[in-house]
């Protein structure tokens, strides 16, 4: 009889706390995140890592995503949607929990351009007008506030979302992005895209 | 024996595009009745005038990217930026202050691997119209420092700190911080950058003992200063428009 009651009492205590979980996310969860994003959050081409990235960054982006500021391609099909239903505690929670893993490199970027990606995203390139990478984005390209992390996201997903810049997408952006990343030659962002995709 | 004779040598003639030497009055060269000692140099003179034409724009837009290039970094209209390293605020800054931080990046004596690599492609020909421009600019300070601290800021601003030898930063930076000359205009700057200068003073500015830096003269300054007090008066110049 007492261990009954015992047991009672504990899967009362557990049960309890399972609202307060789901409430924690609102009517989302990470699941819904990881369908696409991997299951540890380490990115699934072509959604990226969210695994230790800038909370605030994150944020910024749903928010983005839900004003349809955004509007890059895979944007446009999926995050539109995946971002319309948030509230914005939802996203603040989601974004805290996604910043808390731990990030993986991606290590698939072009070996031969990891020098001259270095050069440009720790020295930038002068001549051309092109600013270093690292006076925002940090030594270690970890980021800060809202300035994202890009040390190990991968080759594909960075050169994307580069060249989509240039292209005219995300025009809503945060300075000064768009205006940088039109000075790039293609060549150059392949660079910049290896060396980060291998930084830890 | 047929004998033969030199015959008489045949006249010059005229083919067409030929540029046999005409005798004329005056015993000029001509060419198709053109006046070549005249006109060569006077189309030497045109190209060149219309060379230095489109060279005066080549660099009128090259002055124009570099100074949205410096944007990039120290944002829109210079007001500063905060990244991963703050980065200040340009805009109202004094020329000669701009020019002397300049070349203290260019001989180290002001140690700054980004801003050296900048500060050496800069044609001297481009740095006054560059430190002008920005001189001219008058955002909105950016903001966000410590609201609490500013009164305290303000009365180290006004009085210095007497006691530890602590001159007014306004005797020399002005009553509203807009500095002269090669002192620095303070208002309206990043409170994280000024943090870091005053804190990081010998470090930042004037450690190179063969060089010293412009900035020398702040070297005693800072050293006196406590933390609370570096952050009480960059709170307060921060906030200044």
């Amino acid at each position: 009889m007492k261990l009954n009651t015992l047991k009672i009492a504990a899967l009362a205590v557990i049960v309890s706390t399972a609202p307060a979980l789901a409430g924690e996310f609102g009517n989302a969860s990470v699941r819904n995140c990881t369908w696409c994003h991997g299951p540890s959050a380490q990115g699934y081409v072509p959604a990226p890592r969210l695994a230790g990235q800038r909370a605030q960054y994150i944020e910024h982006q749903l928010k983005s995503f839900a004003r349809r500021k955004r509007d890059n391609p895979f944007s446009r099909m999926y995050m539109w949607y995946a971002a319309a239903n948030l509230t914005p505690r939802a996203a603040r929670n989601l974004a805290s929990y996604f910043s808390s893993l731990h990030p993986e490199a991606a290590n698939d970027g072009d070996g031969t351009l990891v020098g001259l990606g270095r050069t440009i995203y720790q020295r930038g390139l002068p001549q051309s007008n092109i600013p270093a990478c690292v006076a925002c984005h940090g030594p270690s390209a970890q980021g800060v506030r809202e300035i994202p992390r890009l040390g190990g996201l991968s080759y594909t997903y960075l050169k994307s979302r580069l060249a989509q810049w240039s292209e005219g997408y995300d025009a809503g952006a945060r300075f000064p992005m768009p205006h940088v990343a039109s000075k790039l030659s293609a060549h150059q962002v392949a660079a910049l895209a290896s060396y980060l995709s291998f930084m830890k | 024996m047929t004998r033969v004779t030199p015959t008489k040598p045949l006249p010059a003639t005229r083919r067409s595009g030929a540029t046999a030497p005409c005798r004329e009055a005056g015993g000029r060269r001509t060419k198709r009745g053109v006046n070549w000692h005249l006109a060569l140099p006077l189309a030497v003179a045109a190209a060149a005038f219309l060379a230095a034409g489109s060279a005066r724009s080549d660099a009128h837009s090259s002055i124009q990217a570099k100074i949205r290039y410096c944007e990039d970094c120290h944002g829109p209209q210079a007001q500063g930026f905060r990244g991963y390293y703050p980065i200040p605020r340009l805009a109202g800054q004094q020329p000669q202050y701009l020019k002397n931080q300049l070349r203290a990046f260019i001989n180290r004596s002001r140690p700054n691997p980004i801003m050296s690599n900048v500060a050496h492609v800069l044609r001297p020909g481009m740095i006054d119209a560059i430190v002008g421009y920005f001189h001219r600019l008058n955002p909105r300070p950016i903001g966000g420092e410590p609201k609490r601290l500013v009164a305290a800021g303000k009365s180290i601003f006004e009085n210095g700190v007497p006691q530890d030898n602590v001159a007014a930063c306004a005797a020399c930076h002005g009553p509203h911080a807009t500095g002269r000359g090669e002192i620095p205009r303070l208002a309206g700057q990043l409170y994280p950058y000024v943090v870091k200068e005053l804190t990081n003073f010998p470090k930042e500015r004037g450690q190179n003992p063969v060089i010293h830096g412009p900035s020398f003269i702040m070297l005693p300054v800072a050293h006196s200063l406590t933390r609370s007090q570096i952050k009480a008066v960059a709170a307060y110049v921060s906030s200044l428009r």
